[in-house]
């Protein structure tokens, strides 16, 4: 896992290296020899971008060195708000079209979001499952406690979409900020499901498991990223969104559980 | 007369003051302005402001009766016993002061959560589980305002002259008598400013409580919880959520100020 991981960092950061040698696709302005990119890009990422964007991060700064890449990961309709009330971020990466049509809406985007990822629903139970959940209709259980996300933010869309095309009427413990506080509140035990993204599942395979369930192809979430107007750092910005549609992004991300657009 | 004879305000200590209401004062300005009063009625009666403003109040009353119960006897024992270890109490008191809300809802799910160290045996025993409850919320609300209490009570216990006390005692008041007696009535202003405070605390608790309590209209979605839920969509339905909680707890903390705090 470790090696495979350094290899492809590796890997990308010999083929960045070669690719900006001849292409020079940004100017450094602070007059370093190589010409790759340079500066700090902020990112504003969707909480379930959490992992494989710290990767993809990682990857770009050392495929990039002079380069830093901080993220902001927050629920993606809490991220749109800041954004739209003038947050200095360089790049949106959203969790759902919704919340991109905010920021693009308002005229906040330099061009058209491109999708980059799908993620799917998945029920996220404690490690072994003890309350035998093998779907949604088992959620209604007396005696079973469910974490959603809140609708406002695009798991939670997604969710009640999912149930309403199983016509499930279940009544959550709770209506979480962000997937990330729906799944910690599985793995604190507090609840006994949440309904979350298989990526998250994935990411915290040592404590929960995740159950699939028929409903979630009709909810399938598209991510797109954009970078804004008023980027800071526009060229640095422009490259991080091209590595992150590139091969190397797109290995990081399938390998976190998502599906190709 | 009196000015002439405590001289002029020092320009040194009226600019900085003037900004400093001005720092703490014009935030509130930016809410006014951004409110959108065209619609304010129809959003008022948005269905769930109702329940969020009424759980809220609720909830922070509950959690200051709570502090006041535990609070008041613990801030006496502060200020009136010595005992080993006194400052290092004192210092763990504060502690959810500093305690970022959001770490104090994380601690109190580790210790009351349904697998925490006594929550786990409230629920095998009585059955009982605070997360995601209404007496979550006021758990949540009395951990982070208790400090609030505890140092002004014991701010006024220790400014207190305590030969009042000590005459009680030469009349034959045991110290239960005495405290109940004598020294409640003489920090009985000192208790209401610090409950004032811990209500106010209380009313604005955000972090502990969507940690610890969880988010769900009419049981633990609180005015906080309620703004900023809808700051994640609707700006102007947050703006006058703000400004209703604003609105009340002003209202409220005016009216207590008049008769409790001010008078002597």
């Amino acid at each position: 896992m470790r090696k495979s991981l350094g290899a492809v960092l590796l890997g990308a950061a010999l083929a960045l290296a070669g690719c900006a040698g001849e292409g020079g696709t940004s100017p450094p302005p602070a007059g370093s020899s190589a010409s790759t990119v340079t500066g700090n890009v902020t990112v504003f990422a969707a909480a379930s971008l959490t992992e494989s964007f710290t990767q993809i991060g990682r990857d770009f700064e050392a495929a990039n060195p002079g380069s830093k890449v901080t993220f902001s990961f927050l629920g993606s309709s809490a991220l749109a708000t800041q954004i739209n009330q003038g947050a200095p971020a360089d790049v949106f990466a959203s969790a759902a079209p919704a919340n991109m049509t905010t920021v693009t809406g308002a005229g906040n985007a330099d061009g058209t979001p491109t999708t980059f990822a799908r993620n799917q629903l998945v029920i996220a139970v404690p490690k072994g499952n003890p309350k035998a959940i093998s779907g949604l209709a088992d959620l209604t259980k007396p005696g079973v406690k469910v974490a959603l996300c809140a609708e406002q933010v695009p798991c939670g869309a997604a969710a009640r979409k999912a149930l309403d095309a199983a016509s499930v009427k279940l009544t959550p413990v709770t209506l979480e900020t962000d997937v990330k506080a729906a799944l910690s509140k599985v793995k604190l035990g507090e609840v006994d499901a949440a309904l979350v993204y298989r990526t998250d599942t994935k990411a915290a395979s040592s404590d929960v498991d995740g159950v699939e369930f028929p409903e979630s192809a009709g909810a399938i979430n598209d991510y797109p990223i954009v970078v804004l107007k008023d980027a800071p750092h526009k060229v640095a910005a422009k490259a991080f969104v091209e590595y992150v549609l590139s091969a190397k992004g797109k290995a990081v991300l399938t390998q976190a559980g998502f599906q190709a657009p | 007369m009196t000015r002439r004879a405590r001289g002029r305000v020092p320009v040194v200590l009226l600019l900085p003051a003037v900004l400093g209401l001005a720092f703490l004062v014009l935030p509130l300005v930016g809410l006014l302005v951004r409110t959108p009063w065209s619609t304010l009625p129809q959003r008022l009666a948005a269905p769930g402001v109702l329940a969020a403003l009424r759980l809220s109040l609720l909830c922070a009353s509950l959690a200051t009766l709570l502090c006041i119960v535990l609070g008041v006897p613990l801030a006496w024992l502060l200020a009136r016993i010595d005992f080993p270890g006194r400052r290092l109490v004192r210092a763990l008191v504060t502690v959810p002061l500093v305690l970022p809300p959001v770490v104090g809802g994380v601690a109190l799910l580790l210790v009351l959560g349904r697998r925490g160290l006594i929550g786990s045996w409230l629920d095998s025993t009585f059955g009982v589980t605070l997360p995601f409850t209404t007496a979550g919320v006021v758990v949540a609300e009395a951990f982070v305002a208790m400090p609030f209490l505890v140092i002004a009570v014991e701010g006024a216990l220790r400014g207190v002259d305590t030969r009042y006390e000590e005459a009680a005692a030469t009349l034959g008041a045991s110290r239960w008598t005495a405290f109940r007696r004598v020294t409640l009535p003489l920090v009985a202003p000192g208790v209401a400013a610090g409950a004032v405070l811990c209500w106010a605390r209380a009313l604005g608790e955000f972090g502990a409580t969507i940690t610890f309590a969880g988010n769900y209209p009419g049981r633990t979605q609180t005015m906080p919880l309620a703004v900023y839920l809808a700051l994640e969509q609707d700006l102007d339905a947050a703006i006058v959520l703000s400004l209703i909680l604003l609105v009340v707890s002003v209202a409220i903390l005016a009216s207590l100020r008049d008769r409790w705090i001010s008078a002597p």
